[in-house]
């Protein structure tokens, strides 16, 4: 057993934080640290300086723009990265349909998609869930009907997170009836321009625009858009799932917002002195302090291990769950911190040139939002009811 | 032990509740929340005239209730139905004015029953948190007046009250509780800066500065904490039952949608991991029921008596809707999460009333303290 970092696990900590003092710009870092909306454009350049430094899919091939880092140095860019307040990278080509394309894709797709994915020039959404398939995934109904060398679409996507920005979207869809299910679905590419494609917002109940619904009507799709076999889509999202477990248990992201949660309890007042004092509230932050530093090293253990070639197995399921409840409970904790100070919401200070004053101190404003924000964490990629699911089954034979 | 209402509470509630389900739907509500003053003045008419305000008061002041019990049958429905209209304020303030105003302070409580006038309470400061005793707002003698300065944070409905009762120091350090003064503000008098917003859920506060702004003095000086104390137990009591409410409603909302989601070929309710979960919080429910039951019954007990009960069904709400909140989004999935779909501004109703008056914690440290 050796729980330190070697000698060059620490130089790459040294080379991320450099990277991170020279490149991030500090607008954005306000804006992170601050709970505000982000525009396309601070998300768009933040990939392109990833990109510039050949650090925006580190775990793709070389040979694809990759720099194939380990799970250890993975996790010190995540931690690294939110410690200094910077955006998050948008999962959905990057570590989504880019890893797919390189296991299952043609040549031609690989070629055309994933340059494409690196310079920013497609901006890609997942279209997995459906009205009637959430949980329930293999249900799905978005039709692909093949006529000579085109699928026809029809049917609708939902949940689909920043679907508002997309250029494409990679879908789901059902290409058979017979058999299981899982044995009629296919992975197709679809372009959000093609004629017949409509996108409608759906607002959270923090009053955001992030997720939409997204319709197909008679839509034209070439039939080299299909990735892997026809029918095979269903084992394409899976190896998906199961291959992309750096960033399930939000190790990065709890650590930033311990710390910042610190930084409040510490800045907080309580009967004449601060809240990281008061034997309640301290009570509350230790016990998800301890939660989230065995979490570390189960990541780290588990991630380790999946790099050593140890089976894929319901380990993701565990750090998805516990990973969400402590995300989860920082956020809870955070709104308590604030005290009354929690309730008042400028929906417009989360804009870029709001210039009044904030109510209270100028963190304050979006913890109560993201509080709410954040339920989300325990309901998708696979509700924290399914991967208990999944362990019961998988882990303990039932 | 009698557990049941008398036959006008039963009135009361059915009124209102039934007056809730012709003319309040939550789109409404929604409308009435994102509007310039975040209330309908017409609605808070129509309460009126239903007799819904004065229920918040008792005859001696021209109410017709006032009990903790009137204030659990009209709250809960409230929270039921997310009404936005400034009843908090209202029990707060007009309960300060009914025990501390002189015969003519208090006539201005025939207005409020009528739907004329708005109060609020300018109490809670920025580190006072939710110490009630922490006041450092201050009150000088000026020829004859009073002038108060100071700066109160999170005012309930303090954007549009027509007179603000202010609290301020007329002696004694920032944490004592003797030399708490109380005094009427004209809002729109010199010296009064207000800042009003809505808050996360939908309702609406502010902050308000005041530099010598002129203030009548409301009971006698120097010795307003008790009645603000006592306020605020009728407070905690009325937003114990809103919370209540909505916690119902949310549950009812929840157990509907598991018994028509279907997943897997079947109604999400026949998972029993859910199954349980919601059986759960419907014993949370109870619970809170009767602490707020109980809590209400001691309005008018002594007060380590009574601060006692009304800690311990502020504590309880607090755990209990936070549980009942976030399983109620969590058994939704996605649509739990939706601004289009009620149960989201249930839970986040539910989960900022941790925030009014002291949250689970600050009640807990205060059970213990009372012995
Ligand atoms: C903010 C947000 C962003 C999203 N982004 C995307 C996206 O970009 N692309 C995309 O394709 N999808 C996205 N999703 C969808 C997400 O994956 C689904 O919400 C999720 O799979 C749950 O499906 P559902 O919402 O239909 O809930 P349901 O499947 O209806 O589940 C309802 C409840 O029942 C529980 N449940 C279901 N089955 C079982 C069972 N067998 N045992 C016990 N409990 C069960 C669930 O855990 C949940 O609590 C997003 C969702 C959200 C909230």
């Amino acid at each position: 057993m050796n729980l330190e970092y070697s000698a060059e696990e620490n130089a790459f900590r040294e080379e991320v934080r450099g990277f991170l003092a020279e490149k991030l710009p500090a607008r954005t870092a306000e804006k992170v640290r601050l709970g505000k909306r982000l525009t396309k454009q601070d998300m768009e350049a933040w990939h392109a300086a990833l990109n510039a430094r050949g650090w925006l899919a580190p775990n793709w091939p070389r040979q694809w723009g990759g720099a194939e880092w380990t799970a250890v140095q993975n996790h010190i860019f995540d931690e690294e990265s939110w410690a200094a307040n910077a955006p998050r990278v948008i999962p959905f080509g990057v570590t989504m349909l880019g890893p797919v394309l390189i296991r299952f894709g043609s040549e031609a797709q690989r070629r055309h998609y994933l340059p494409r994915i690196l310079n920013g020039t497609d901006w890609w959404c997942q279209g997995y869930s459906e009205p009637g398939a959430g949980s329930d995934l293999a249900s799905l109904k978005t039709r692909a009907e093949r006529r000579g060398d085109r699928y026809v679409v029809n049917g609708q996507k939902t949940w689909t997170t920043l679907g508002h920005y997309a250029d494409w979207i990679f879908c789901l869809v059902r290409t058979s009836t017979e058999g299981k299910p899982q044995e009629g679905i296919s992975f197709l590419l679809i372009d959000m321009k093609s004629p017949g494609v409509s996108v409608r917002p759906i607002i959270l109940i923090d009053g955001e625009h992030e997720v939409n619904e997204v319709f197909f009507d008679n839509v034209e799709v070439p039939v080299d858009n299909l990735v892997g076999e026809e029918n095979k889509g269903w084992t394409y999202a899976k190896y998906l799932l199961t291959h992309e477990r750096t960033g399930t248990a939000n190790i990065g992201n709890s650590a930033a917002a311990l710390a910042q949660l610190k930084a409040i309890a510490a800045r907080t007042m309580k009967g004449g002195r601060p809240l990281a004092c008061d034997p309640f509230f301290a009570a509350r932050l230790a016990r998800v302090e301890i939660d989230l530093e065995a979490m570390k090293i189960t990541n780290l253990r588990m991630l380790v291990e999946a790099d050593a070639g140890a089976a894929p197995g319901p380990e993701s399921s565990m750090l998805k769950i516990k990973g969400t409840v402590i995300r989860q409970e920082i956020n809870d904790l955070a709104r308590r911190a604030l005290g009354p100070l929690a309730l008042p919401f400028v929906s417009e200070a989360l804009d870029e040139g709001y210039n009044e004053a904030p109510i209270g101190p100028d963190y304050a404003n979006a913890i109560a939002s993201d509080y709410f924000n954040n339920r989300k964490l325990s309901i998708f990629a696979g509700s924290n009811e399914i991967q208990r699911g999944i362990i019961a089954k998988t882990k303990l034979g039932f | 032990m009698d557990f049941r209402l008398t036959d006008d509470q039963r009135m009361l509630a059915e009124t209102l509740e039934r007056f809730l389900r012709d003319n309040y739907p939550l789109d409404k509500r929604h409308a009435i929340s994102a509007s310039d003053s975040g209330y309908s003045a017409e609605m808070w008419a129509r309460f009126a005239e239903l007799g819904i305000v004065g229920a918040l008061f008792g005859e001696a002041v021209g109410g017709f209730g006032g009990t903790g019990t009137d204030l659990v049958v009209v709250f809960q429905a409230l929270g039921r139905a997310l009404v936005v209209e400034p009843f908090l304020p209202t029990v707060l303030a007009g309960s300060l004015v009914a025990e501390l105003g002189t015969g003519e302070q208090r006539a201005m409580l025939a207005d409020v029953i009528a739907g004329k006038r708005l109060l609020a309470l300018a109490h809670a400061e920025a580190d006072s948190r939710y110490d009630l005793e922490r006041v450092a707002a201050n009150a000088r003698r000026d020829d004859g007046g009073w002038r108060i300065s100071g700066a109160k944070s999170v005012v309930l409905g303090g954007g549009g009250a027509d007179t603000l009762i202010v609290s301020a120091r007329t002696g004694g350090d920032v944490a004592d509780k003797d030399g708490i003064s109380l005094f009427l503000v004209d809002p729109a008098a010199a010296g009064v800066a207000i800042r009003a917003y809505g808050t996360v859920d939908g309702y609406r506060a502010a902050e308000i500065a005041f530099d010598a702004a002129r203030g009548q003095p409301l009971g006698s000086t120097g010795a307003a904490y008790p009645a603000i104390e006592a306020a605020h137990a009728r407070a905690i009591v009325a937003v114990c039952a809103e919370c209540l409410g909505a916690m119902e409603a949310a549950r009812d909302i929840t157990v509907e949608y598991m018994h028509t989601r279907q997943q897997f070929g079947v109604a999400i309710g026949k998972f029993q991991a859910l199954q349980h979960r919601m059986a759960d919080v419907l014993i949370e429910i109870e619970q809170l029921r009767s602490a707020v039951i109980a809590a209400a019954a001691q309005l008018g007990a002594g007060r380590d008596r009574r601060e006692k009960f009304v800690s311990a069904a502020k504590n309880l709400a607090g755990r209990a809707g936070r549980q009942t909140a976030e399983e109620a989004i969590q058994i939704h999935g996605g649509m739990g999460m939706t601004w289009e779909y009620p149960v989201g501004h249930y839970a986040k109703r539910i989960v900022m009333i941790d925030h009014l008056f002291g949250d689970t914690d600050h009640h807990l440290e205060r059970f213990i303290g009372l012995g």
